[in-house]
């Protein structure tokens, strides 16, 4: 095992009674994608914040690089260090190439290196033609692309992404994910917050699903949906269909059953033996399909009715 | 260290990354030179042809020191310390609580190796400047006028600077406390505007009841003011030394307090 780059150990964050991140360790090695998934409040950003020494933990280390300790040494860590914050911090009244050579200075870039590397960070954010815009004249997604770019100017290791996809049409969210891609396959190495599982499944090389402060797994994407979850879902929905989820036969047919609102969900092993048993029920929706990282994160973060089947 | 201190109350942690942060406001100011030129200095000048001419033909002179001087001369050397002041104020409240709070600026150049003690610092600075900015097109616009053509006023300059940085750190403390526009005004009404009429700008302190003396002889602008006019007059301050410990006292302190009350803003 190489160092790994950033490694946090038993962190801690009191506010007051409230403990928001509790005994969470993990890390990071060179060229790996960590996802931090969990629904809201589940001390995602607080561990991020304190991972980029803006807010102070209450317990626990951590450690980036070649021993450099967070918060000791915020600024030898920053200075190898790419962020995209969860709301674009671009100045309004700045070319996107402006903020690109302001930004380079506050890492203490000489300007002529700044400008050299200007036209290839426009180029890698696909927007060489928006050198001249300001971030009003950009859209969304632009904007995201260009806080990226931005975040590469000090040419970092690792970079840390806080829910860089929020409210991006499927269009822009490509285009990024496939930028992000560019930057995995160059060998970078990734910290990614998100809401989104088919992001998390598509870029993450490893998952960390964080609730109410505490880690509750880790793991590769698949090996965690192999872990936790049969391999098959049938989704039954339509009038009458909650009833289903109590027919014995079909519930001795599947590994467990769940019910939200008004659909049910048959986790199986085999799923022919259940597909033929509703035939019986043709006036029932079905959806047949293999279980992903959402219906992992629901199982774990428990925001449904669950019933063991 | 970190980039927010946790005691906020540690001394502060300063280094030259303050510059690309002073920069960069240079940059977005250049772009808008030439309509804030024009707020910084038409204001002033109209209070001054206002007061100067129109009041001062109904006043004529006033005693200074056992000197008669006309009454635009006393104005102007008094309003030039206003000035400073209220462009640093402006810059440090309003501008500043826009690049704090309303563009998260600050928090981008925090995702850099910046400290907050570099940014506020940067700030700070930064609104002197703009004050010094105001001050100097107006110094231009009395000599032209022929108000004063003192050579101390060359001297006066620097410490209209140091009236800006002075004015910029107290109203750093107000930006730190704020939560939107609105409370700038508690500082403006409770704060510049009776100081403004205490420091004697527009008629001298001798005027006033002794009790409110007392206080009014201490505000930094009376200070700024006791500093700079006689210059105007082709004299050298009073006690200068005193005058310009009070003004570095005001200023180091209100700094001090700016930034650990900024520290605890940004700290969670």
């Amino acid at each position: 095992m190489n160092n790994p780059l950033l490694s946090v150990e038993h962190l801690v964050k009191r506010y007051g009674e409230a403990t928001v991140v509790n005994d969470l360790s993990f890390h990071i090695q060179p060229g790996e994608c960590l996802g931090v998934i969990g629904p809201n409040g589940a001390g995602k950003t607080t561990t991020l914040r304190m991972c980029l020494g803006l807010s102070e933990p209450s317990g626990g280390e951590i450690r980036y690089f070649d021993g450099l300790q967070m918060p000791g040494d915020a600024l030898a860590i920053k200075a190898r260090l790419g962020v995209v914050a969860q709301s674009d911090t671009l100045d309004p009244d700045f070319t996107s190439e402006e903020n690109l050579l302001v930004f380079g200075r506050y890492f203490g870039i000489p300007d002529a290196v700044i400008r050299e590397r200007i036209p290839q960070l426009l180029e890698f954010g696909a927007l060489s033609h928006k050198a001249k815009a300001k971030p009003g004249e950009l859209s969304g997604g632009m904007k995201r692309r260009l806080s990226l770019s931005r975040a590469l100017i000090n040419q970092p290791q690792l970079l840390m992404l806080d829910e860089p996809t929020t409210g991006l049409d499927p269009q822009a969210r490509h285009l990024m994910w496939e930028r992000l891609q560019l930057l995995l396959q160059e060998g970078k190495s990734i910290l990614l917050t998100t809401h989104f599982m088919d992001e998390a499944e598509r870029l993450c090389s490893r998952l960390l699903v964080l609730d109410q402060g505490r880690k509750i797994a880790e793991g590769k994407p698949r090996d965690l949906i192999a872990e936790h979850l049969e391999p098959e879902v049938v989704e039954v929905f339509g009038q009458g269909a909650v009833a289903l989820g109590q027919e014995a036969g079909l519930k001795a047919l599947a590994g467990r059953v769940e019910v939200s609102g008004e659909t049910v969900f048959f986790y199986t092993q085999d799923s022919r033996a259940l597909m033929h048993a509703l035939e019986a029920w043709p006036a029932m929706r079905t959806l047949h399909r293999p279980s992903n990282l959402e219906d992992l994160f629901l199982k774990l973060t428990g925001r449904q009715i669950r019933e063991e089947g | 260290m970190s980039q927010i201190q946790n005691n906020i109350w540690a001394a502060p942690r300063l280094s030259m990354r303050w510059w690309p942060v002073f920069q960069r406001n240079w940059l977005v100011w250049k772009k808008l030179a030439i309509p804030s030129l024009v707020g910084n200095i038409a204001e002033p000048l109209m209070w001054l042809v206002a007061f100067g001419y129109g009041m001062g033909a109904l006043i004529g002179q006033v005693e200074m020191g056992g000197e008669k001087v006309p009454y635009i001369l006393f104005l102007a050397s008094g309003s030039i310390c206003m000035s400073a002041m209220n462009a640093a104020t402006f810059e440090a409240l309003y501008s500043a609580f826009s690049r704090m709070h309303v563009q998260k600026t600050w928090d981008g150049i925090m995702n850099a190796p910046v400290r907050l003690d570099d940014v506020v610092l940067a700030e700070m600075l930064w609104a002197a400047f703009k004050a010094l900015f105001s001050v100097t097109a107006i110094l231009l616009v009395m000599l032209v006028l022929d108000i004063s053509h003192s050579w101390k006023l060359l001297v006066a300059w620097p410490v209209l600077l140091g009236v800006g940085i002075t004015f910029s750190c107290m109203a750093l403390i107000f930006n730190a406390l704020a939560k939107g526009y609105d409370f700038f005004t508690y500082y403006f009404t409770l704060f510049l505007t009776p100081m403004m009429f205490l420091s004697g700008i527009f008629f001298p302190r001798e005027q006033l009841p002794a009790f409110v003396r007392v206080i009014a002889d201490w505000l930094p602008l009376s200070v700024a003011v006791d500093l700079v006019r006689p210059m105007f007059l082709d004299r050298w301050p009073d006690e200068p030394v005193r005058l310009v410990l009070v003004l570095a006292g005001f200023a180091g302190v209100s700094f001090w307090i700016a930034l650990a009350l900024t520290r605890k803003r940004f700290r969670s």
